[in-house]
């Protein structure tokens, strides 16, 4: 187990290294970072000054190990378009893009599973063939074009919710909430669909196909055979070992729905990461995006090891492994 | 083998259907030029006096074009095929590069292990903990920063297909990587290597063939995927300009529109869209369905 | 009966006092954002017009856009080169500071900084000088006619505010410099910021102690960036917003229709034209000579732009078609100057075979896609209408963040600019940004090489003329030679659009500023 936790620790520091090292070489390399500060008519001298201030003119490790001392302490430069620290404005940003990923994730939970149930148990009634149907028509769309559909018929026809924005939120210390307010949690009714629907049909799938597979094993054969409810076989044992996955994924998927939020973001102004990362995109301004990759990297890594340990854990298997 | 081709002989109706629209579409995007009515690349064969004309059917249409026009009086119709070709051209370069790549080292990476696998696999590792979309964009962003050229309409579907190929290959690699571990492990493959046939030799002759089938599941699944991200980035400001665009493109344009009544700009390329993602994707997912032989005969 | 008048009185009172303590927000949206909040930093007229609600001139533009006292409250030249400026008196700042000359003088001081990027907006000025606590001299460089119009558009700072904070040196948008009055703005205006999120919103509150006598009730306003038109018009709709400026030409039919909402439209000064590339070589052809040199290839590429099918389509008749570049009601304006070329694609043909291209060439087209009414759509068109006579366009669009910069480096061959003569409304600024060679204050956004000589020598004319009409004679010659030589290519004067909802009163000015401090919310 500790052999095993250490390897899984290496593994994620190498990760988050090679993921600086991509951050660092945009920042040092795309733009000429001198250009971005000094005064247009600056002498060469200014600018030659400015260099050795920044310590540009060190061995390119060297400054990747400043950098890389910098980034711990959670300075990622200044935005060159918003003019103000980039943690700052990541800080900023955050609480809109996860508390949108929380809903847009229990949301797919929460009809995902019944909804992959069905298709497992009943797979040729007309229920879950709809449902199937649906779901291919679900993940063929994209996501810019559910946004705009549902804006044009919940917002602009129906005049039932917001088109835009986070509506009223409550500041909460740092921590920004939409979930406090009615006009806040209906800003998050559209965007959250919009957001899940892909992860819906993903979490729909595996549920149906992990059920199938362990309503085959040997395992359920033999439950069954023993007389036992099938009731009791359904719920109890075989969405008990389906589920395990399930969770899985729904956790390895958080980061891709960060990433994903941003097309969502985009679509309904919504001002979270995504949407200063877009524009940071649009705009060329290199520390936003350096410091949002290295942001989305540091995510993605934490989850992917905690999920690995978490299964670790659980998986009986691996635990046998262990000891 | 045998049970494969039996599985092939009963092909649902619906993969057909699918299969069959998919292929209709992939054949008259890459024929536009010919069947096209108007080739709206042609800075010069349209008149902006005939923006924004309604669909044939509708009562203002006008008979030269069948689903009326763009905001630049392209006909709607040619702009829409010619798109799709932008599209698929794209999503398919993409696919192809990521699975030439990916087969590569998913070969070397199986066939050598030891340092070559863990290099090529952690990079792999590396790349997967990143999402397609946020990759891409990235790739797209940077490429238009270091050169000014990026967005135009010859270097922008090049930077598309790195952009999208950046991420995708690493699944090819870790398939082809799995079962060629299976594969040089046989008794044949074994065998060879003992005769003294050069490495490139066994790879090539004797272990890819064996790995191109799950390859092609995966390509097919991605050839939608590839499409879609194609054209997210379109819509997003990042991919093709609007002198040519791709299906993404004219949605981004059509958006401006939809509330003024001229709903068809938007609409036309993202039903186009959509089929054509539809088609490959029920396609790709019962090739998918095919290939696991857990699920195969059930729902 | 004096019971009842007294009571009356006291009813009408009380109502007032409720009408008064009603919290009015108004909550807009706009196509973009503020480029900084310092004043001095840039030179883009969205800005300057939102920071007006933060800060006051010296003098400003009323109602009627007449110039009247803001924070100076008269003023008179004493010698032909210095004016004297009398002060408010018991003016503060939002942060309780006290304005006096020291705040003019330092302002000014920052704002004539040969750094600073928008020095040009005050070319004329060398010194600012304190006479007393409320008395101010501004020395001009010789006889300068249009001293009040330029002070309408420079705000004034709170020195001992940029004294403490590292600000007396101004931040510049071209190259990324900063300060502090980057991200925070104390003023003596109408309203207070209360927070500013860089596109996602900026939110004001309503100053209690303004000097100056409220027109307007509102308490609060909430501004947020949206750059889609599709959603900024769909926010309207469903009552999110209050106000949206500009809205988009092809939406105005469908939103006057809507119940609850109306359109609101006047011509702007805002006049859209194409730049031209006079230096020797063009980005897209190196090595070889620019055709664009030759007076026949510019005439050529100005008679294959059909103005009428982008009036009549893109700009959806609400534009007006215009052959000079400036507007109307704005001095240096003649009728003769104004007449159009004219849409001859033949001629242009004929033009470019003339001048040794009768195949074309190849140039880039620079255009922005979130600056004006339907610039990307604009520029399309004229992409197609250039191909069509030979000249093969490669068009770039991008957004106006990485567009002017660009403008302003000269990365470009034929681009896309609009011109309002803002903020001292007067043709002059088009001779002294755009004409003339960028030497000293002059040439400010002429980085393409256009020079003329005649324009030189009229532009440091009219600098000094305190003739009026001799003035402007100098300001239309100088024009009609621009046009002769076509140092642009003119297209269009473009409209003020925005919708509101019902209820919400808000004046409409030429030159599109928003402002809210006439607004009446119902």
């Amino acid at each position: 187990m500790l052999r095993f936790l250490i390897a899984r620790l290496g593994q994620a520091a190498l990760v988050m290294l090679a993921v600086a090292a991509v951050s660092f070489l945009m920042f040092r390399f795309v733009g000429d970072p001198v250009a971005g500060m000094v005064r247009e008519d600056a002498s060469v001298q200014e600018k030659a000054e400015l260099r050795q201030a920044l310590g540009l003119d060190q061995p390119v490790l060297v400054q990747f190990g400043r950098f890389l001392g910098r980034t711990i302490r959670g300075d990622f430069g200044v935005s060159y378009r918003n003019q103000r620290p980039v943690a700052a404005l990541i800080a900023e940003r955050l609480p809109a893009t996860l508390e949108l990923v929380l809903m847009a994730t229990l949301l797919s939970l929460a009809l995902g599973i019944p909804l992959g149930v069905l298709c497992a148990l009943k797979p040729d009634g007309v229920a879950a063939r709809l449902v199937q149907a649906v779901s291919l028509i679900g993940i063929s769309t994209p996501t810019f074009v559910t946004g705009i559909v549902l804006i044009l018929t919940f917002a602009v026809t129906l005049g039932l919710l917001p088109s835009f924005g986070r509506g009223q939120t409550v500041q909460l210390g740092p921590w920004s909430t939409g979930f406090l307010t009615v006009s806040g949690l209906k800003a998050l009714v559209l965007p959250s669909i919009t957001l899940a629907l892909y992860q819906l049909t993903l979490i729909m799938r595996l549920v149906r196909s992990e059920l199938i597979d362990v309503l085959s094993s040997d395992y359920i054969r033999f439950a069954r055979a023993r007389g036992l409810s099938l009731r009791r076989i359904h719920f109890t044992l075989a969405l008990r070992n389906a589920l395990m996955p399930v969770i899985t994924v729904t956790g390895l998927q958080i980061g891709s729905l960060i990433a994903f939020a941003i097309v969502t973001e985009t679509v309904f102004q919504w001002p979270g990461m995504g949407l200063l990362f877009i524009q940071a995109v649009s705009f060329s301004d290199v520390p936003v995006m350096a410091a949002y990759l290295l942001f989305v990297g540091l995510l993605f890594v934490l989850i992917n090891t905690v999920v690995d340990l978490l299964y670790a854990v659980v998986d009986p298997r691996l635990r046998v492994k262990a000891s | 083998m045998a049970s494969l081709s039996r599985s092939l002989r009963r092909v649902p109706l619906s993969v057909w259907l699918a299969g069959l629209l998919a292929l209709a579409i992939i054949a008259a995007a890459a024929l536009s030029p010919l069947i096209a009515p108007f080739n709206p690349t042609d800075l010069t064969s349209f008149n902006l006096m005939d923006a924004e004309l309604p669909p044939r059917f509708s009562a203002e249409g006008d008979p030269r074009f069948l689903l009326g026009t763009d905001n630049q009086g392209r006909d709607l119709l040619s702009a829409m095929l010619y798109g799709a070709r932008v599209s698929i051209l794209i999503g398919g370069g993409a696919v192809a590069i990521a699975a030439v790549v990916g087969v590569m080292l998913g070969l070397l990476a199986g066939y050598f292990g030891g340092w070559v696998d863990a290099v090529i696999m952690r990079i792999g590792d590396i790349i997967l903990s990143f999402p397609t979309i946020l990759l891409a964009l990235l790739v797209a962003g940077v490429a238009r920063m270091l050169f000014p050229a990026a967005s135009s309409a010859e270097w922008a579907p090049i930077i598309l297909v790195g952009a999208i190929a950046i991420h995708e290959w690493v699944q090819y690699a870790r398939t082809v990587r799995a079962a060629t571990m299976v594969e040089s492990a046989r008794d044949y493959v074994r065998a060879v290597k003992v005769i003294g046939l050069p490495s490139r030799q066994i790879m090539l002759r004797h272990i890819l063939p064996n790995v191109m089938g799950p390859v092609l599941v995966i390509a097919t699944i991605n050839l939608a995927a590839a499409v879609l991200t194609e054209a997210t980035l379109s819509f997003l400001g990042v991919g093709m300009p609007p002198t040519y665009p791709s299906l993404g493109t004219l949605i981004r344009i059509g958006n401006e529109f939809v509330f003024s009544g001229v709903w068809w700009i938007a609409l036309f390329p993202a039903l186009l869209l959509v089929l054509l993602v539809l088609g490959v994707n029920i396609v790709g997912d019962w090739l998918r369905d095919l290939f696991n032989p857990k699920l195969r005969g059930r729902g | 009966m004096n019971r009842i008048v007294t009571l009356l009185a006291a009813v009408s009172a009380a109502a007032l006092a409720a009408n008064a303590g009603e919290a009015k927000t108004l909550r807009w949206s706009a196509n973009t954002d503020i480029a900084t909040l310092d004043p001095y930093a840039h030179t883009e007229s969205f800005t300057t017009a939102m920071l007006h609600h933060v800060f006051d001139p010296l003098v400003r533009r009323g109602r009627t856009m007449q110039l009247e006292p803001a924070l100076a409250t008269g003023w008179k030249a004493i010698k032909p080169d210095t004016w004297r400026f009398e002060l408010r008196r018991g003016v503060k700042f939002h942060n309780g500071n006290a304005f006096t000359a020291d705040d003019v003088v330092a302002s000014v001081t920052r704002l004539i900084d040969p750094a600073t990027r928008a020095k040009g907006n005050l070319s004329a000025v060398i010194k600012a000088e304190k006479v007393d606590d409320f008395t101010v001299d501004l020395v001009t460089k010789g006889p300068y006619p249009l001293l009040l119009n330029d002070l309408a558009g420079i705000y004034i700072m709170d020195k001992e505010w940029m004294e403490a904070n590292g600000a007396l040196k101004a931040g510049n948008i071209s190259t990324g410099a900063t300060t502090a009055a980057s991200t925070s703005a104390i003023g003596t205006g109408p309203f207070k910021l209360e927070s500013y999120k860089p596109d996602a919103g900026t939110n004001m509150v309503v100053n209690a102690d303004w000097w100056d006598k409220p027109e307007h009730n509102v308490t609060r306003i909430e501004f947020k960036p949206i750059k889609s038109d599709a959603t900024r018009v769909a926010a309207l709709l469903s009552g999110e917003l209050e106000l949206i400026a500009p809205a988009p030409l092809q939406d105005l039919a469908r939103i006057g229709a809507a119940s609850g909402f109306k359109v609101i439209e006047e011509p702007a000064l805002r006049l859209i034209f194409l730049g031209l590339n006079h230096r020797p070589e063009l980005l897209a052809m190196p090595g070889q000579k620019n055709p664009m040199l030759d007076l026949k290839v510019r005439q050529a590429l100005w008679h294959a732009i059909d103005l009428d099918a982008i009036q009549k389509r893109v700009m959806r008749a609400k534009s007006r078609n215009t052959g000079t570049l400036v507007a109307p009601p704005v001095p240096g304006y003649a009728q003769a100057n104004d007449a159009l070329l004219g849409y001859d694609p033949e001629k242009a043909k004929k033009l470019l075979a003339e001048a040794g291209f009768p195949n074309g060439f190849k140039t880039g087209l620079a255009c922005p896609n979130d600056r004006y009414i339907n610039d990307e759509q604009t520029c399309v068109a004229i992409a197609a209408m250039w191909t069509r006579i030979g000249v093969q366009t490669e068009l770039k669009t991008e957004s106006r963040a990485t567009y002017f910069p660009r403008i302003d480096k000269g990365e470009v061959d034929a681009f896309m600019l609009g011109w309002a003569t803002l903020p001292p409304m007067d043709g002059f600024s088009v001779l002294s940004a755009l004409l003339t060679e960028p030497k000293e204050a002059y040439g400010g956004s002429n980085r393409m090489g256009y020079v003329n000589a005649r324009i030189e020598e009229l532009t440091r004319l009219a600098a000094v003329e305190l003739d009026e009409p001799k003035r402007r004679a100098m300001l239309v010659e100088a024009l009609k030679i621009a046009r002769d030589t076509v140092a642009y290519i003119p297209l269009h004067q473009q409209p003020v659009a925005w919708a509101a909802r019902s209820g919400v009163e808000v004046p409409q000015f030429p030159d599109e500023y928003v402002r809210l401090w006439f607004a009446q919310v119902k």
